[in-house]
């Protein structure tokens, strides 16, 4: 196994695939969101997205607090599906 | 579809505290906790807490958990939903809630969101190895499962959690390699550090992780100094032979059900992150949506208990029930206030400062 690091863990992200999405002109969360699934996984960006929006204002020499962030959407974590196709018995 | 006057989300201290504030006004109270017992932290918690008297300073918080579940439990008023994870507040207000292998619906008058806070993680390579691990984890693990993580440790952060889980680390009869710390100084507690430094282990400040080593777990850890601006200084890197690297760099508010309500959120880094503006009633800027504990700005165990108090009664008392709720709101923010007070709350009230709405 080579040496990476890891922003995303879910979505095996890692800093340097990061890294060249800015590089080839990335500049918001929702861009590298959708071009790599980063902060889409199990944990739902949980734990990466403030690693990511910290690279992204780094790369940009803005504060993160500058940096967009998407909104999170239900659900809040991963569910069978069969949850929700059942439905609920006295909806 | 159930319905119920106050929903809290969220069974540790806070939620556990909101819960009786709540139910002591005459509110009815929905406890939604996904774990298989109320307690939240607290269960892993085997110290002695600090803090306020009234909040059971000296008592471990395994214990702590027992007393205030016993609390909301004596009131037949309170519900209680365990092993059932809410999985969104959609905009009409419809909580819905993965409760064992069911899909339930709820509505809510009120909502309290009292969800926690969620471990940082750390930027280094080879960070994915199995054996770096965040130090709640590490508590969950022995504290709760009785299992160690592995024989020697490097932790990272020594802030009081990084402190207190190493200390239990060597009380499990694991060894502590060193403790390091990104900051000049430590953050923790000197209570906290001489227990460790007694035992001979080094805190290593202005140090920081630069290499996780291992082909399919952790073999070791490569670590070097920083310097004044927080960069690293080459050739001073050391390596380390340990198995586990554990992460105490601090935690982030658990936010998410706020998102999805649609409440103003900011990014303030001394509550730890993203976290919701918020009123002197700890109402969010949706209407009937309050936040106490951790998931308003990560604090500690005290502050979250009187916080969930005040959010209950915030709660109880919007709804019409008010026995003595805004006398005892009034109480208990002076009470929270005196917490707050001097150096060791500076940075708290400089992040509230920047949520006042």
């Amino acid at each position: 196994m080579s040496a990476k690091t890891y922003i995303c863990r879910c979505e095996d992200v890692t800093l340097a695939e990061v890294q060249q999405m800015l590089k080839d002109g990335a500049q918001t969360m929702e861009e590298i969101k959708r071009l790599s699934r980063c902060t889409m996984g199990p944990c739902q960006g949980r734990i990466c997205r403030i690693l990511l929006a910290q690279e992204i204002a780094k790369n940009s020499s803005r504060n993160v607090t500058e940096i967009d962030v998407p909104t999170y959407r239900a659900p809040g974590k991963p569910i069978k599906l069969g949850l929700i196709a059942c439905g609920e018995e006295d909806a | 579809m159930q319905s119920t006057e106050i929903a809290i989300i969220g069974g540790g201290p806070a939620g556990m505290c909101a819960a009786q504030a709540a139910a002591e006004q005459g509110a009815r109270v929905t406890l939604i906790d996904r774990g298989k017992q109320l307690g939240g932290q607290l269960v892993k918690q085997t110290h002695r807490f600090f803090g306020s008297e009234y909040e059971y300073a000296g008592i471990r918080g395994i214990h702590i958990a027992n007393i205030l579940e016993d609390a909301v439990r004596k009131l037949d008023n309170i519900e209680i939903k365990i092993d059932s994870t809410v999985l969104a507040i959609y905009g009409d207000g419809v909580i819905t809630i993965e409760e064992g292998e069911n899909y339930k619906k709820l509505t809510s008058k009120k909502t309290i969101i009292s969800t926690g806070a969620s471990e940082k993680m750390l930027v280094f390579t080879n960070n994915d190895l199995p054996g770096v691990y965040g130090a709640g984890a590490v508590q969950t693990l022995m504290n709760e499962h009785g299992v160690i993580p592995g024989e020697n440790v490097l932790m990272i952060g020594a802030g009081n959690i990084g402190l207190i889980v190493s200390y239990q680390l060597i009380q499990a009869g694991v060894k502590v390699a060193a403790v390091i710390e990104a900051a000049p100084q430590f953050g923790g507690y000197h209570v906290h550090a001489a227990k460790i430094k007694r035992i001979g282990v080094p805190i290593l400040t202005s140090h920081t992780i630069k290499e996780a080593i291992g082909k399919e777990f952790v073999e070791g850890a490569v670590i070097c100094r920083l310097d004044a601006n927080w960069k690293q200084i080459a050739g001073t890197e050391k390596k380390l032979d340990v198995d586990v690297i554990c992460l105490a760099v601090g935690l982030s508010p658990l936010v998410e059900l706020l998102w999805h309500a649609g409440c103003q959120m900011k990014y303030v880094p001394q509550p730890g992150g993203y976290v919701a503006l918020r009123d002197r009633d700890l109402q969010t800027t949706v209407p009937g949506i309050y936040i106490a504990g951790d998931a308003s700005g990560v604090e500690e165990a005290s502050s979250a208990m009187i916080e969930g108090k005040i959010a209950g009664l915030s709660a109880a008392e919007a709804l019409g029930y008010n026995k003595n709720a805004s006398h005892m709101k009034a109480k208990y923010m002076e009470e929270i206030n005196i917490l707050r007070a001097g150096n060791v709350g500076k940075k708290v009230r400089e992040g509230l400062k920047m949520l006042a709405v």
